[in-house]
């Protein structure tokens, strides 16, 4: 049983089709990017994934739970960052953590114990009581990070996370998600920067509303580099990476 | 049921700190009632011959007849600014992080509302105090039973606030709805005069305050505040609070601000 499957999804605003039969299947223990250039259609499909979209053509699959049919079940097994900051920003880092794990049913001693694991991750106990504000953009994203795994996910979903970070942070932060994916999470990263993605990892391209290839991003390169294999499937000019 | 009520706490908890970070709207929230208190009332009272009329059971002057009015608006402020720290919420993306919590979504819409009751009850009360300071005050007991009839008019003022910002895709025309629905609303109600007054000049707008709910919420904080139960006054906010709840959940589209001027064929 894949740890995420998305089978036939299609989704239309008005006439125009974002998704055009989508479909995939990722198992945890894997880094998985999910690479299209703008417009691509990657946040339509991640709006799908986290349920703030719903459409009746095609079926998305959690850890085993469908997430039109058991949709508590399937969210309680995701955690997502988004493109845009969700911080609250006059609250402390604590609170954040607090408030979140409370949105997932979670109190007392087993939040505690998990903010306790988020902050150890994040090195950041000692500053627990700085508000959000106090931290720079590299931290806060980390912080997101740490606190979408607060409820012990199965598959972490990251819309296009480095975006507005310095090339230091986008490297820690993508070596710190690749990390965790080696520690057991299906990690499901989209992207439209090809320097984020390492050869051993997964790459589901997509390019106006389709799937135009699933696999090992050194299979999609072949002899050449993903960025020209990507370049001539979408006929595009990728952005600049750096 | 403990992740439903952990997840209300939360939510009111957050509601209730910004609120009070936020001082310029604390101070507002507080000078704006007291503003119509010391300075309307004070000058409105020449104007004014009030006669007995239930709760009263005397002469009255002017500053004690609006107190529930103001309570009232106090609520109806308080409805529009929840109301527009969701559209805030939506714009931010701190909408999304709510909505992608495991528990159903109509609940955590209510664990909003509620969220913003409570705020407006803590502004109701220091609003209370301020004026006994100033010698306006109530029997004991009304600031007792006045409680339950505050959370079922924050309720329905919530829920209205709810049932706009639903319709409304950006913060910047929240403004004119703003005035379009509190004024009117404020105006339109016995919450500055009785309605028999009302009814001396024009019956017509006697007859559009009556049917107005936020009249029936100002009346039945009224008659709480003078230990008194008003029965109509409580249906008509609690059909009020059903209607527009009812409303707002058909209405309320998690991805619209999300979209902008796209729009889905989705179901």
């Amino acid at each position: 049983m894949s740890t995420l499957s998305v089978q036939n999804v299609t989704y239309r605003y008005g006439a125009k089709t974002a998704l055009d039969d989508v479909s995939f299947e990722l198992e945890k223990g894997r880094f998985c990017a999910l690479l299209g250039p703008n417009g691509a259609g990657k946040s339509t499909l991640f709006s799908l994934l986290t349920r703030l979209f719903v459409t009746k053509q095609g079926t998305i699959s959690v850890a085993g739970h469908d997430l039109a049919r058991e949709p508590r079940a399937a969210l309680a097994k995701i955690g997502v960052v988004f493109q845009q900051q969700t911080l609250d920003l006059d609250m402390s880092v604590v609170q954040n953590l607090r408030y979140f794990a409370a949105l997932q049913g979670l109190s007392g001693r087993a939040a505690q114990r998990n903010i306790d694991a988020a902050l150890d991750r994040l090195s950041m106990r000692e500053r627990a009581k700085e508000k959000a504000r106090s931290l720079n953009g590299g931290h806060r994203r980390r912080m997101e990070i740490a606190r979408a795994l607060i409820h012990e996910p199965e598959v972490l979903l990251l819309d296009e996370a480095t975006v507005g970070l310095d090339t230091a942070t986008r490297q820690a932060i993508t070596q710190h998600v690749h990390d965790l994916a080696d520690d057991g999470l299906l990690v499901f990263w989209a992207t439209h920067l090809v320097d984020e993605i390492q050869d051993n990892d997964d790459v589901v391209v997509l390019h106006k509303g389709r799937i135009l290839a699933h696999d090992n991003a050194r299979k999609i390169a072949r002899d050449g580099t993903l960025i020209d294999a990507f370049m001539h499937m979408t006929d595009t000019t990728p952005e600049p990476s750096l | 049921m403990k992740p439903y009520l952990v997840s209300l706490w939360a939510i009111t908890l957050r509601e209730a700190m910004r609120f009070v970070n936020q001082r310029s709207r604390f101070l507002a929230a507080l000078v704006r009632p007291l503003v119509w208190l010391m300075v309307f009332a004070a000058g409105f009272r020449a104007a004014l011959g009030l006669s007995i009329i239930p709760p009263y059971q005397t002469y009255i002057t002017y500053e004690v007849y609006i107190v529930p009015g103001l309570c009232g608006m106090i609520q109806l402020f308080n409805g529009m600014q929840s109301s527009l720290s969701l559209v805030y919420d939506r714009e931010m993306g701190s909408m999304r992080l709510l909505l992608t919590s495991p528990l159903p979504r109509w609940w955590l819409l209510f664990s909003k509302l509620m969220a913003g009751v409570a705020v407006s009850i803590l502004q109701v009360y220091a609003f209370l105090a301020i004026a006994a300071m100033f010698g306006i005050t109530l029997p004991v007991m009304g600031y007792v039973y006045v409680f339950p009839t505050l959370i079922l008019s924050g309720l329905m003022l919530g829920a209205l606030g709810l049932l706009i910002s639903s319709t409304i895709k950006q913060l910047e025309n929240f403004a004119g709805v703003m005035n379009f629905v509190i004024f009117p609303m404020f105006f339109m109600s016995s919450a500055l005069y009785p309605l028999w007054k009302m009814a001396e000049s024009s019956p017509l707008l006697r007859d559009i305050c009556a049917l107005n709910p936020f009249t029936h919420a100002v009346e039945l904080i009224r008659f709480a505040m003078y230990e008194q139960f008003n029965g109509t006054a409580l249906l008509w906010v609690i059909l009020a609070f059903i209607i527009f709840l009812c409303g707002s959940l058909v209405g309320y589209d998690p991805a619209a601000g999300l979209r902008r001027s796209r729009r889905p064929n989705g179901p």
